[in-house]
């Protein structure tokens, strides 16, 4: 079981989550001090470490619109946070699975901060209100490279085919 | 079963014969391009060769392109630092196609690439850029990725999973008023399908006005079409665009380009008729919080920008200095010009356009992403609010939370900064 630790409205931008002007940063193990860095409130309980390995942030529609920033997966995979939106934006999808983010689509999920959530299977339970909903299944392409371990060791494994194989890539 | 144009491209992409949407393909890449976050792709690249015990190479780096424009020249010693790696990085894989900070050919780039002859009809682009689906605009499936995907692209030469996307199909119908244009048209459509209408999807253009448009409106449709989420928005090439490559980016022989099949599969049709359009704002802090002109007509502009890779353009600038020739901008605001490349700087200097701008009391700044993403020169004070050319307003975005941005055409931004005030242009026109 996890704790609901902030809730975010509708159509957070990548600008929100990790703002253009800390891009020049750009190494996983530096990102994480500026997520969410001109949300005050959020910002704070991550720097001031409230907020523990496993948390979950609850998102709503179309988190993560805008950049292919890559460093707006990075900052939140730092905090080592489980992230529970309504629907995603493709990039920011995509550099989650890239990247290993704990990520789960659950369409029409509702929490409010301090409520209980736990993923069981297929689906995301509300403890708190004893609510459940059905998690969207990765897309068949995507599951490969989560098996893998994230995209670094997906490429890896597929180079040593391509050497052993060298006339396709099937 | 008949295919869409982005089904067609990724087949052959892929070598197959025929898919359809939803299908998961590893399409070979024609054209990968990255910025100054080739900084970031460099060090997941050479993670993906640690422990291989292989020398770290670039599939072909002909087909690799970098271009430095988000913070050019360098605002610290740390991009400064980032962009001095990627050169050494450049000149060490021997990256053919790597645009400096330079007065020649520098520029924005997702102008940088059309105007280089190096998006043709038919190809597969990825960027690490979310605006990758500019490229579209020359008939190409070009799409956005991330930096750790971009590093397996230059190892591998393709996409690993690239899934299908099924097309929604735009048809474009009527001529534009005057002072009413592309961006109307797509802040119109954002505004219409929601900033996540065409999520996991690509938008195709269609219709009479996008044939009569030329390859720099179509740019600007393409470039937004993320905004509303999708993958890629994408124009079938026709004889402007072997126009535009002919005589604007010097390329000989264009390739045929790539139609739809009259059968294919579409998963939406949205139609729009833009002889009523009227000029489209869209207002903090969503994208899709599009209102025609008349409901913020008169609202307080502290800073008008002009330019991006949506807006910065020559005849975005000749609009901008044809409303603004002879008259000033108002002592209320202030206004920054950043032509979307030197070449279009160069042009526009050879026209007069400069000229008319500076005279008026615009601040004309070098070539690059400017104050669009708030990281370089041009950001908000608290509380202020900005009207801009450019593609996003998401809170914080030309570098202040409390800041608030609209966008708009370069007629609209033009017409507002005499007032000061967001002003219809069709005023007394
Ligand atoms: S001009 Fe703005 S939107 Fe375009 S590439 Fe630069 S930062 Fe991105």
């Amino acid at each position: 079981m996890a704790k609901v630790v902030y809730t975010i409205e509708n159509d957070i931008s990548t600008d929100v989550i990790y703002p253009g002007r800390f891009m020049a940063t750009v190494l996983p193990s530096e990102t994480p001090a500026f997520a969410f860095a001109d949300d005050a409130t959020f910002n704070g309980m991550l720097k001031a470490k409230q907020v523990p390995p496993g948390s979950v942030l609850v998102a709503g529609e179309n988190f993560g619109c805008g950049s292919s920033r890559e460093q707006a997966v990075s900052t939140l995979k730092g905090h080592e946070l489980l992230i529970i939106a309504r629907s995603v934006a493709r990039i920011f999808m995509q550099n989650a699975v890239n990247l290993g983010l704990n990520l789960v689509v659950a369409p029409g999920f509702e929490a409010a901060q301090g409520d209980e959530v736990e993923v069981r299977g297929e689906e995301v339970v509300n403890v708190t209100t004893g609510k459940k909903f059905p998690i969207e299944k990765l897309p068949r392409a995507r599951q490969a490279i989560v098996d893998a371990g994230g995209l670094i060791a997906y490429t890896r494994k597929r180079m040593a085919e391509q050497a052993s194989a060298p006339a396709g890539r099937g | 079963m008949g295919m869409t144009v982005v089904e067609k491209i990724l087949a052959r992409a892929s070598g197959q014969t025929s898919v359809k949407a939803g299908d998961v393909l590893e399409p070979r890449v024609d054209l990968a391009m990255s910025h100054e976050n080739a900084a970031l792709v460099i060090n997941q690249f050479l993670e993906i060769y640690k422990e291989t015990g292989k020398d770290a190479r670039v599939w072909d780096p002909s087909r690799v392109a970098i271009v430095f424009d988000h913070r050019v020249p360098a605002e610290s010693a740390k991009t400064a630092t980032n962009q001095k790696k990627v050169r050494e990085f450049v000149a060490r894989h021997m990256i053919s196609k790597f645009h400096d900070i330079r007065g020649d050919r520098g520029g924005i780039c997702h102008q940088v690439l059309p105007e280089s002859g190096y998006v043709l009809p038919g190809a597969v682009v990825v960027g690490t850029d979310s605006h990758t689906t500019s490229h579209g605009a020359l008939g190409a499936f070009a799409f956005g990725i991330g930096a750790t995907e971009m590093a397996s692209v230059w190892t591998l030469g393709f996409a690993v999973n690239v899934e299908v996307p099924a097309t929604i199909k735009v048809e474009v119908t009527g001529e534009f008023a005057p002072m009413v244009g592309p961006k109307d048209l797509i802040l119109h459509l954002i505004g219409t399908i929601s900033a996540q209408g065409a999520n996991f999807r690509a938008i195709e253009f269609h219709g009479e006005t996008i044939r009569r448009m030329p390859t720099s409106g179509r740019l600007v449709i393409c470039n937004m079409s993320v905004e509303a989420g999708a993958t890629a928005g994408i124009v079938p090439a026709d004889d402007e665009t072997l126009r535009y490559l002919r005589e604007e980016a010097g390329v000989a022989n264009p390739p045929a380009p790539v139609q739809p099949d009259p059968d294919a599969t579409y998963v939406q049709v949205v139609k729009i008729d833009v002889s009523t359009l009227t000029p489209q704002i869209a207002c903090p802090h969503t994208v899709d919080n599009v209102k025609p002109i008349a409901e913020v007509v008169g609202t307080k502009v502290h800073q008008i920008v002009i330019g991006s890779c949506t807006n910065g353009r020559l005849d975005d600038i000749a609009a901008a200095a044809g409303i603004l020739r002879g008259k000033k901008v108002s002592e209320n605001t202030r206004m920054l010009v950043f032509p979307a490349s030197s070449r279009v700087y160069q042009r526009a200097l050879d026209a007069g356009y400069i000229t008319d701008l500076v005279k008026a009391g615009a601040v004309v700044m070098n070539p690059g992403c400017g104050p669009c993403l708030g990281v370089h020169e041009g950001a908000l004070g608290d509380g202020e609010t900005a009207l801009s050319t450019t593609n996003r307003n998401f809170k914080g975005r030309m570098g202040n939370p409390t800041g608030a941005v609209y966008l708009c055409s370069p007629a609209v931004a033009a017409a507002s900064a005499v007032e000061g005030v967001i002003t219809d242009p069709r005023k007394g026109a």
